[in-house]
C-alpha cells in the first residue's frame, strides 16, 4: 500500500508539473479520522484553545461516526505545503485527494491574493498556542476564554488588503479636517460663483478620530481600547495576524475549490486507472461537484467557470478576436485568471448570461414561509452573486468615530448594500464589542432602507430610527 | 520522512496517539454546555419537549447561549442563489420554512438556510436536569408511616475487594490491573493474569423501609383554564411525581378534575380535556377526602394533595374550601396551591388561604413559564418549617 501510494504521488506529481501546475514542496501525512477531524475543525495541526473549535470537531466527527459526511481534502497553505490523508483512504481516494490538493498549492502558491500570507504560519500558530496556554496559566481559564469569546465575534474585521500604505499612521493627536456647515440647503447656489474660500457658511475646525473612516476594527481597538492590558493586546494582535493569514481562503473559496477540482479531474484523465478505479473516482468526484438547489457549490460552479473560460478563449469569437484573444489561448488564460483574480472579480469579470442559463442559475428569496425562485436575469444572478462575496462574504463595518460623542464612544457603521443585518447576532456581538472598546458603542445600519442606531450602552441594548 | 526527500515530496505517518486537541476542547464545550443547562434551569424545567417526552431519557434542548455570534446578514431577507436541473421557474418553491425542500450534500441541519433558528441543540439526559433540579428541593415532613416499620432487604453490589468468590469475580477489572500491570514491565497486555490482579465484587446488605406516598393531583378545569395554565400544572406534576419517587418506593397518582363537580380522571383527559362553566373548589376537596378514606389511609401512605386553579372561585365556596384543606392538611404531608395568575387578578380562593397559619400549606403563584421552576422550590423548600 505504502509503495503504490508513493508510486502514485510521483505519477501525479509528474503529470501537474506537465501541466505547468507550480506548487510549494509537499508534506502528505497520513493519519486517522480523529486528528483529520481535529485539524479540520481548527483549520490548522496546532492552534490555540476554545470551545467553539471543540464544538466544531464534535460535530463533524460525529457526522463522520454516522457515515454521513467525508473531508475530501485537507490541506494547509504553507512551505512546505502539508496535505493530510486519511488513514482509511483507499488508493483511488488517495489519488483524487492529491491530485486536488496540488492544484489547491499551485493557487496558494502563485494567486496575488496570498502573496502577503505567511508560509510558516504553522510554526506561528503553533506558538500563538503556547502563549494562549500560558496566559490561561497566568490569568485564568474564564478569563482568557471570555476575551477570546469576543475577538472571536469580530475577528473578520480586518482590513486585509495587500497594499496598506501605512498602518493606522496617524497620530493620538488627530489630523484637523475642516467641516462646512451650509446655513440653508441652497447655500452652495448663492455660493456657485464664488471661491471656495469666501464663503459664507459657517466654518468651524473638528478633530476627527479616525480621519478616514477605518476598517480594521480588531486593530482600531487594538490600538486605541483604554480597557485592554498587555497581554490582551497581544492575544488581539496574535488573532489578527491569524485572520489575515486565512482571509484570502475566504475571499478564494470558489476559485480556489474550483480551481483545484479543475485540475483533480485533468490529472485523474492522465492516469491509467483500472475499470473499477474510474467507476469509485466517478463516484467520488460526482459528490463533490453537484449543484445544490439552495446554495452555490463553490467546486462545481468555480469549475464551470473555469472551464467556460478556457472553452471560450480556445474558440474566441469575433469580437474577442478583435479585442486580440488568440485562438488556443484558453489554457494561458486560466493560469492568468488563477493569479489575479479573487471571487468578486472572477465572477463579476467570467460569468456569463450563456452560463448561468447553461446551469439554470436562479435567484430565490423568502416569500411567506416558503423560498421561492424570484428571478432568473444573469445580471442579478451575478450581481447577488458578488454582492455575497464582498468582504469575503462578510458584512462590511468600519469605525466611524472613536469618539463619539466626544464621550471615548465608539461609532461604527454598516456599508448597507441591500443586504440587512442579522438583528438577533448583532445585539450579541455589540456586548462583545463594548467588552473590548470599555465604553457604549453604537452601529448604523439599514432595517427596512431606513437608517437605524443600534446602541450597547454597557446594560442593554437600544435601537433608533436616525 | 521517506527517501523521496530529492522529488519534492514527503510522505509521513506520524504516532498520532497523543494528539488529544480535539477531545480537550470537546471537553470544554461540553462544560460549558452543562454550565449553560444549569444556568437555563427555570427555563428547562418548564421546556416541553422534556414535559411531553413522555419517559425519553435524552432529550434535546436548544441552548442559545452557545452560539458563536458574529455580525452577519439576515438570511430571511435576503436574497440568495441556487441552481436548478435546468427546467427553474420563477416561482418555484425550494425551500420551505424550517425544512429546506432539498439540502446540500455532506450538510447537516444548518444547510437549512435558517440561521434564525440555527440555534445549537444539546443531548441532555433527563437525569442531569433532574440532578441539578432536586438538588435544591427537600420533602417537607417526612414522617415514618407505622407500615414503614415493614422492611425490604436487598443486595447491593457496591464494593471491589482483592479477595473473594470466583463467582463473583469483576472481570473488567481483573483484565484492567492486569494490563496496568504488564504495562509497567513494557508489554500492554491482558495475559498472563496473576493473583493479584484478581478482583472481587462485593455486597452490602441493605434495608429500606417500605413507603409509600400518592399524589392527589386537583386541578380546575373549568373554562376559564387555558393551554398555558394546563401546561404550567402539567410541568409542576410531572417534577413533582418524579422527585417523590426519588424519597419513596412508590409513588402512586391520583388526577381529580373539577369544576363545579369533581371526578377521578385519567391523566390524559385530565391535562387534555376543558370543561365550561363555574368554579366550585371545595368539590375536589371532597373527591380527595374520599379517596384518603377508601383507598388511601393515611397510616400507610403519605399524602400529598396538590391543587391547581386560576383562583376564581365561587366566593360562597371560599369558607368551604377553607374548611376541608384543613382537614386534608391534617391526614397529609403537606398540601401544595398553585395558583396560574398569569395577570395578576384578585383571586377569591388566595385571599381565603392567606389566613392559613399552618406550616404544611405551601402555595405559589405562577405567572409565567419559568416560574414553575420557583413554584417547585417554594413547595418544597429546605428547611423553613419547624418540626
Amino acid at each position: 500500500m505504502e509503495k503504490e501510494l508513493h508510486k502514485a504521488i510521483e505519477e501525479i506529481t509528474e503529470v501537474a508539473v506537465g501541466f505547468g501546475l507550480d506548487f510549494f514542496p509537499m508534506h502528505y501525512e497520513i493519519c486517522p479520522a480523529e486528528i483529520i477531524y481535529t485539524i479540520g475543525a481548527y483549520g490548522m495541526p496546532t492552534r490555540f484553545s476554545h470551545w467553539s473549535f471543540g464544538k466544531q470537531f464534535n460535530k463533524m466527527k460525529l457526522q463522520y461516526d454516522l457515515g454521513l459526511s467525508q473531508i475530501y481534502e485537507l490541506v494547509i497553505n504553507s512551505n512546505p505545503c502539508y496535505a493530510f490523508l486519511l488513514d482509511t483512504n483507499s488508493l483511488t481516494q488517495n489519488k483524487l485527494i492529491i491530485a486536488h490538493v496540488l492544484a489547491h498549492c499551485d493557487f496558494f502558491k502563485n494567486n496575488v491574493r496570498f502573496s502577503n500570507t505567511r508560509r510558516d504560519m504553522v510554526e506561528s500558530m503553533t506558538s500563538t498556542a503556547e502563549r494562549i496556554a500560558s496566559y490561561e496559566k497566568l490569568y485564568g481559564k474564564e478569563e482568557v476564554e471570555q476575551f477570546l469569546d469576543a475577538i472571536l465575534a469580530i475577528q473578520e474585521h480586518i482590513d486585509p488588503s495587500i497594499v496598506r500604505p501605512n498602518l493606522l499612521a496617524y497620530e493620538e493627536e488627530m489630523e484637523e479636517d475642516e467641516i462646512i456647515v451650509p446655513k440653508t440647503p441652497y447655500d452652495d447656489l448663492w455660493d456657485i460663483d464664488k471661491k471656495e474660500e469666501n464663503n459664507s457658511a459657517i466654518r468651524y475646525k473638528k478633530k476627527k478620530f479616525p480621519p478616514k473612516p477605518e476598517k480594521d476594527l480588531l486593530l482600531f481597538i487594538e490600538m486605541h481600547s483604554r480597557e485592554l492590558e498587555e497581554w490582551q493586546r497581544d492575544v488581539l494582535t496574535m488573532m489578527r495576524e491569524e485572520m489575515l493569514y486565512f482571509w484570502p481562503q475566504l475571499e478564494t473559496k470558489i476559485m480556489n475549490e474550483g480551481w483545484a477540482s479543475y485540475w483533480h479531474q485533468r490529472i485523474m484523465r492522465e492516469l491509467n486507472l483500472t475499470t473499477d478505479e474510474t467507476i469509485e473516482y466517478a463516484k467520488l468526484n460526482a459528490g463533490v461537484v453537484q449543484p445544490s438547489k439552495t446554495s452555490i457549490n463553490p467546486y462545481y460552479l468555480g469549475l464551470k467557470i473555469f472551464e467556460d473560460i478556457e472553452k471560450r478563449y480556445d474558440e474566441p469569437s469575433e469580437e474577442m478576436i478583435r479585442m486580440g484573444v488568440q485562438p488556443g489561448s484558453g489554457r494561458e488564460k486560466i493560469f492568468e485568471v488563477r493569479e489575479i483574480e479573487s471571487d468578486l472579480s472572477f465572477i463579476r469579470n467570467y460569468l456569463t448570461k450563456e452560463l448561468v442559463e447553461q446551469e439554470d442559475m436562479y435567484l430565490f428569496e423568502k416569500k411567506g414561509t416558503d423560498y421561492k425562485i424570484t428571478d432568473k436575469d444573469y445580471r442579478n444572478v451575478r450581481d447577488q452573486l458578488v454582492s455575497m462575496r464582498v468582504n469575503g462574504g462578510f458584512p462590511y463595518i468600519v469605525v466611524e468615530n472613536g469618539d463619539y460623542l466626544r464621550n471615548g464612544e465608539l461609532y461604527l457603521k454598516h456599508g448597507f448594500e441591500g443586504m440587512e443585518l442579522d438583528p438577533h447576532y448583532l445585539e450579541h456581538v455589540l456586548p462583545y464589542i463594548y467588552q473590548l472598546w470599555g465604553r457604549p458603542v453604537h452601529i448604523e445600519t439599514y432595517v427596512e432602507n431606513k437608517p437605524v442606531l443600534y446602541t450597547y450602552d454597557g446594560k442593554r441594548n437600544y435601537r433608533k430610527a436616525l | 520522512m521517506s527517501e523521496n526527500q530529492n522529488r519534492n515530496f514527503v510522505v509521513s505517518q506520524e504516532n498520532w496517539s497523543l494528539h488529544r486537541k480535539g477531545y480537550q476542547d470537546q471537553q470544554r464545550h461540553m462544560d460549558k454546555v452543562k454550565d449553560a443547562i444549569k444556568n437555563n434551569l427555570p427555563d428547562l424545567i418548564s421546556e416541553e419537549s422534556i414535559i411531553l417526552s413522555n419517559g425519553r431519557e435524552v432529550i434535546k434542548i436548544p441552548i442559545r447561549s452557545l452560539d458563536e455570534y458574529k455580525i452577519r446578514y439576515n438570511y430571511g431577507k435576503s436574497k440568495h442563489v441556487g441552481q436548478g436541473q435546468g427546467d427553474s421557474k420563477v416561482g418555484d418553491v425550494v425551500a420551505r420554512d424550517g425544512k429546506p425542500a432539498n439540502q446540500g450534500p455532506g450538510q447537516g441541519k444548518k444547510a437549512g438556510d435558517q440561521p434564525g433558528e440555527d440555534y445549537y441543540e444539546a443531548e441532555v439526559s433527563l437525569e442531569e436536569v433532574q440532578n441539578l433540579l432536586f438538588k435544591e428541593l427537600e420533602l417537607p415532613n417526612l414522617q415514618k408511616k407505622e407500615t414503614a416499620e415493614i422492611l425490604t432487604e436487598k443486595i447491593e453490589f457496591n464494593d471491589i475487594r482483592k479477595k473473594g468468590l470466583m463467582g463473583n469475580i469483576d472481570k473488567k477489572r481483573t483484565i484492567l490491573t492486569a494490563i496496568k500491570r504488564n504495562a509497567m514491565k513494557g508489554k500492554a497486555q491482558i495475559a498472563p493474569i496473576h493473583n493479584d490482579d484478581l478482583r472481587f465484587k462485593t455486597w452490602d446488605e441493605v434495608t429500606k423501609p417500605e413507603t409509600k406516598a400518592v399524589v392527589l393531583a386537583m386541578m380546575d378545569t373549568s373554562g376559564s383554564m387555558g393551554n398555558f395554565e394546563k401546561f404550567c400544572a402539567r410541568s409542576f406534576f410531572f417534577w413533582m411525581t418524579r422527585f417523590l419517587r426519588t424519597k419513596y418506593k412508590t409513588v402512586e397518582i391520583e388526577f381529580i378534575a373539577h369544576h363545579t363537580e369533581a371526578k377521578v380522571v385519567t391523566e390524559e383527559e385530565f391535562f387534555t380535556k376543558g370543561e365550561s362553566g363555574g368554579t366550585i373548589c371545595s368539590s375536589a376537596y371532597s373527591k380527595a377526602l374520599e379517596l384518603i378514606d377508601q383507598k388511601y389511609n393515611p397510616t400507610r401512605y403519605n399524602i400529598y394533595p396538590v391543587h391547581f386553579s386560576d383562583g376564581e372561585n365561587f366566593s360562597t365556596d371560599n369558607e368551604k374550601c377553607f374548611r376541608l384543606v384543613n382537614e386534608l392538611m391534617d391526614l397529609s404531608s403537606m398540601f401544595g396551591y398553585g395558583e396560574v395568575n398569569p395577570n395578576n387578578r384578585y383571586s377569591s380562593l388566595m385571599s381565603t388561604f392567606k389566613k392559613i397559619e399552618n406550616p404544611k400549606f405551601r402555595h405559589y403563584v405562577i405567572r409565567q413559564k419559568k416560574d414553575v421552576y420557583e413554584a417547585l422550590k417554594s413547595v418544597f423548600q429546605k428547611q423553613e418549617t419547624p418540626v
